[in-house]
């Protein structure tokens, strides 16, 4: 059994360490980013093997999915051609990176045995709080989900507040180009398969409602299997981003208009954000969920939980479609 | 002892093909490209940290005892979103400077900004 996993285990990371040193070699970049993409959809399936099924969730949406469409609209935008990286370059970075191979092997001799029920973090009092005072603090059966949206609640709120920032940045670099009002009402649609690929158009246009319920199932069941805001925002963006693919930006901007998305973007941080003010007024610290049903602590928790993950959902969803937007905007005008 | 860190050294091979990347190529997509390979070996390593034998996924079950870390999982699956954003601003300034030198080239960009009659 254990020997099965780690031929499993091998087998995967040979596939990695293959892609990577592809990705390293080959000089055409449209193909390092799609084995990119393999390499991030592996990532996901080692995550499976090592219990982490939220993580691998979230990799296979991020990596495989928006990532990737993000590289190739940035490749469409730029060179597609490397050229030949010269020997000045490759053995100074060899060496370091051989150097610094060495030194974590040696680190590595210190680090607890793989797998071992006997390491630290496995005794640490934590482990037991989170695996098993949570069911009647929290009364969620996913503990991923408890401990990202209640337990550290302050900390998600930081990472939601760096997914907003970076939003931001990439439409003020990308946004506008200085003042061309292209992609007004009236244009025609940019990009997309214009009368050509039916069977794409239609099997694009069969799968949207189930992806996007897929992304409000994720969103909503994610106490008690893996999901959460995270992973729906993501899957949400990626139906509107396989629309925009088929059907172009211009049908795409008429359905989610870049409008409402600048105003969901810092909407799911003030609601998110919100919930801590609400906690403060309530009587209790901030993001303390216990405070919205004193009578019920566990009902305040569910409550303060499915906001939470609301507002992450919101902001992410909103964010990637607003990346997308701003990459393949800027290929439609130049 | 050969067996008990083989996770935790093939998640610092592809480290070091992520820095390789990162360093030996001037091509700015290539460098994100390296710098993503970096990041998915660090996460790596941090869920390779939080598994226990015969564990499962941390989603309690009364049939079910022994389960693996959360704690790592939580980190890490903000960390991939957060991963994702600041790859996107990465590349947003790829595509402006591309605009700007007309090359992804930090060398050539560079040689750009060295020569003396430079706009």
């Amino acid at each position: 059994m254990i020997g099965n996993v780690i031929l499993v285990d091998i087998a995967l990371f040979a596939i990695l360490l293959a892609a990577a040193l592809g990705i390293a070699h080959t000089r055409s970049l449209y193909s390092a980013a799609m084995l990119a993409g393999l390499f991030s959809l592996t990532c996901a399936s080692l995550f499976v093997v090592q219990d982490a099924v939220d993580v691998a969730f979230t990799e296979a949406a991020v990596g495989a999915g928006m990532s990737t469409v993000l590289f190739l609209g940035t490749l469409a935008l730029t060179h597609s051609r490397e050229r030949v990286t010269p020997p000045t370059r490759r053995v100074p970075a060899l060496l370091v990176a051989v150097g610094t191979g060495v030194l974590l092997i040696y680190a590595s001799l210190d680090l607890p045995p793989y797998a071992d029920p006997a390491n630290p973090v496995q005794q640490h009092p934590l482990t037991e709080r989170y695996l098993q005072t949570s069911q009647q603090e929290i009364g969620v059966p996913n503990v991923v989900t408890a401990v990202l949206a209640s337990y550290r609640g302050f900390d998600t709120l930081g990472e939601v507040a760096v997914i907003f920032t970076a939003g931001v940045a990439v439409l003020m670099l990308l946004g506008r180009l200085r003042g061309n009002a292209a992609g007004s009402p009236g244009t025609a649609p940019a990009g997309g398969l214009q009368g050509e690929h039916r069977v794409l158009r239609v099997v694009a246009k069969l799968l949207m409602p189930f992806i996007l319920l897929f992304a409000l199932y994720v969103q909503f069941h994610g106490d008690f299997g893996p999901g959460g805001g995270f992973q729906a925002g993501v899957i949400f963006a990626a139906g509107i981003v396989l629309y925009t693919l088929v059907f172009g930006l211009g049908h795409a901007r008429a359905v989610v208009t870049p409008g409402i998305l600048r105003m969901l973007l810092p909407l799911g941080l003030l609601l998110y954000a919100g919930v801590g003010v609400a906690t403060l007024l309530l009587g209790g610290a901030f993001l303390d969920y216990n405070a919205l049903s004193p009578q019920d602590p566990v009902q305040g928790q569910h409550l303060g939980i499915l906001l939470v993950e609301a507002g992450v959902g919101i902001t992410v969803a909103a964010a990637m479609i607003l990346l997308f937007y701003a990459f393949a905007g800027r290929g439609a005008r130049s | 002892m050969i067996a008990s860190g083989y996770n935790y050294w093939m998640a610092m091979a592809l480290l070091i093909v992520g820095l390789y990347i990162l360093m030996s190529h001037a091509n700015m997509v290539k460098k994100l490209l390296g710098l993503s390979v970096f990041q998915m070996a660090v996460f790596m390593l941090y869920i390779s940290l939080g598994k226990v034998r015969f564990g499962t996924a941390p989603i309690l079950d009364s049939s079910i005892t022994v389960y693996s870390h959360p704690l790592p999982h939580v980190l890490i699956l903000t960390a991939i979103v957060v991963g994702i954003a600041t790859t996107a601003l990465g590349l947003a300034l790829v595509v402006r400077i591309h605009e700007a030198y007309g090359t992804t080239d930090e060398d050539e960009a560079l040689a750009l900004d060295r020569k003396p009659d430079a706009p």
